[in-house]
């Protein structure tokens, strides 16, 4: 499970409207707690890597833009715990590609984006055998902690 | 050397929660291959090969990314910190992607299934490569030596489209290396003959044969019908034009060449690196390197060098493995030795560089000094060019039979001497024919002859240049045609 507060889910949706036709991405920075569960502290957008023509379907975050995202987090005790990114006029599927270049516990949370208006907002975590996705809940971390 | 190897968030829970690990190591190779010792779990989530990392797993040594040093080589120093970083790549979705990364790959059949088991219980490449493998398409350039290997082994691996380009018939002395082709073939064209024997190893494979000459006017077209071409050429016209044209149209070419016991083989693909320009700009002069058909080859060279090819093409389609892009594999039979040089891409290369002068294909046999250049009226030059007598077999026989006083000069080498040679014929081989020249008596009448006619014609220009001054004569067509012409008992090689 993920928690992620309510207004930080808003922050991952309007990103993927602002960028839309093309994919956003960013890191997701908090901690695990107790119970094993992520908590998102902070949205931490980066910049699209991949060259223009991609961009409506592909999104790459640098190594180096992770070291520099990985850094902030230490900064702060905290950890990245996963990224976003959005499927421009797409389901908030996870496709073979994102299977292929995924890590375990990091949550992979995708937006998909209609029309340039975000609809749904899914995280999705890699099986540990890397045989698929499975979808995690995702929880505003206000309303859980209230 | 003591390092610390930082584990990154996601993998920790298969480090036994470790958030570093110290290792000692040599290079960055062996500190991942003892972390994935220690931590077995790990070792899918950063391979995805024996020994091959994730495309998307990247390491850094300090701040460095070794793909900038030695990559896995990176020596390491007391003190390094290693730490392992994804790119985070994501996107495109279900039928969208399905349709751009896998082309929609084909489905196999249950007889497809049991026919290629070995592949497919290999996880590197599995149903999805066996698929991949089927919906590719791969030109195959010539189908003689390099071919013969190529083909039957693109054909049994299940390459679902093979396009075969040859104009050339079957003769008897192709059949020492050329093992698609069989003695009952002799006088066939060999894309004929190929295609019954691919066809009977490999029914599901859809084989297209295209009896043609490949040419400036018709290689472009050719080529984009196709993702891969596999160079089996003998010749440097060719294959500057097939270099040009991949560059050109972006595909992968993957190289080889043979002769003698020496055989070459690369993956020139300029989007990824260096192409056949960038390792040779320009051909060497006309004449200097032979033919296998002037030189000679060992039978089986073509049989290793042509497997390798295959097995490049089939890595490439794969999209695993370490390719041979930037690298030229030396292969010598004799010695049963393999040399490898690195390979660069090169900035001015007139072709594949930033500022590349080559936007089509040109003439490559006048490239390649094969055709006497014209003059901008069209007038050939004959700059140098001497003149030159030449006489046929037929004539020769009756000027022998009247009993004209002629001296034959047999250019080969010895041991062609032993195969096959004109009874009244003083043996000096090309090599020497300078240096020997007073062996010849500028008195007489001189007819010299080689294999073919080639070495015979070199010897003359050379011996006229030395300053001999009596009369040359090139016997047209060599020794093969005074045993097509005039003595059927003399041996063909």
């Amino acid at each position: 499970m993920i928690l992620i507060a309510e207004p930080q889910q808003a922050e991952i949706r309007r990103h993927g409207e602002a960028e839309y036709p093309h994919e956003c991405c960013g890191l997701l920075i908090g901690h695990f707690d107790e119970g094993g569960r992520k908590v998102v502290t902070e949205i931490y957008p980066v910049s699209n890597a991949r060259e223009e023509q991609a961009r409506h379907n592909r999104s790459l975050i640098l190594p180096e833009e992770l070291m520099r995202g990985e850094r902030h987090a230490r900064e702060l005790k905290l950890d990245v715990v996963g990224n976003y990114h959005s499927h421009p006029d797409h389901p908030a599927i996870p496709s073979s590609f994102d299977l292929e270049h995924a890590w375990p516990t990091w949550s992979y949370v995708i937006v998909s984006v209609k029309q340039g208006k975000a609809i749904d907002l899914l995280s999705w975590e890699l099986e540990a055998d890397r045989s698929r996705f499975n979808e995690e809940k995702i929880e505003d971390r206000l309303a859980a902690s209230s | 050397m003591i390092v610390t190897i930082l584990i990154p968030t996601a993998l920790r829970q298969f480090a036994g929660g470790q958030l570093e690990m110290e290792v000692e190591a040599g290079t960055v190779g062996e500190a991942l291959e003892r972390l994935v010792s220690a931590n077995a779990d790990l070792r899918k989530h950063l391979y995805s090969g024996a020994d091959t990392l994730r495309n998307f797993v990247n390491v850094y040594v300090n701040d460095e990314d070794i793909r900038h040093a030695g990559k896995l080589e990176t020596p390491l120093k007391d003190g390094d910190t290693i730490s392992i970083v994804p790119s985070i790549a994501g996107g495109m979705v279900a039928a969208e992607e399905e349709a751009f990364e896998k082309k929609e790959l084909p489905a196999l059949g249950n007889d497809e299934i049991a026919r290629y088991s070995r592949h497919l219980i290999m996880p590197e490449v599995g149903m999805e490569g066996q698929r991949k493998l089927k919906a590719a398409r791969v030109l195959m350039i010539g189908t003689g030596g390099l071919g013969a290997p190529l083909g039957m082994y693109l054909t049994a691996a299940g390459v679902g489209h093979l396009g075969i380009v040859d104009f050339d018939v079957v003769d008897a002395s192709n059949l020492q290396r050329q093992i698609v082709h069989g003695t009952k073939d002799i006088g066939r064209p060999k894309i004929e003959s190929a295609k019954d024997r691919l066809q009977d190893i490999n029914p599901h494979v859809r084989i297209e044969t295209y009896e043609i000459r490949l040419t400036s006017e018709n290689a472009l077209e050719l080529f984009r019908e196709y993702d891969i071409v596999v160079d089996g050429t003998d010749n440097f016209p060719t294959r500057y034009l097939v270099n040009d044209a991949c560059v050109l149209t972006g595909k992968p070419n993957v190289y080889g060449s043979i002769f003698r016991f020496e055989g070459q083989a690369s993956v020139f693909w300029a989007e990824r690196g260096a192409c056949y320009r960038c390792l040779y700009a320009e051909p060497p002069p006309p004449g200097l390197v032979p033919s296998c058909a002037e030189g000679g080859v060992l039978g089986v060279l073509p049989g290793i060098v042509g497997a390798i090819q295959a097995n490049e093409a089939i890595k490439l389609i794969l999209g695993g493995g370490e390719p041979l892009i930037n690298r030229l594999l030396l292969f010598d039979a004799w010695k049963m030795r393999f040399r490898e040089l690195k390979l660069r891409k090169d900035p001015d290369c007139p072709v594949c560089g930033e500022r590349a002068t080559i936007k089509e294909l040109i003439d490559y046999e006048e490239f390649c000094g094969l055709r006497p250049q014209t003059n901008e009226t069209g007038q050939t030059l004959v700059e140098e060019k001497l003149e030159m007598e030449e006489m046929t077999a037929t004539e020769l026989k009756e000027r022998l039979d009247r009993g004209d006083d002629i001296q034959i000069i047999d250019v080969r080498e010895p041991n062609e001497y032993e195969i096959a040679r004109l009874e009244q014929a003083k043996l000096i081989p090309l090599g020497q024919v300078v240096n020997r020249a007073a062996e010849i008596d500028p008195a007489r009448e001189t007819v010299v002859h080689c294999k073919a006619g080639g070495r015979s014609a070199k010897a003359i220009e050379a011996l006229k240049r030395a300053g001999y001054a009596g009369r040359l004569v090139n016997l047209k067509g060599g020794i093969t045609a005074w045993s097509n012409e005039v003595d059927p008992s003399v041996p063909k090689y």
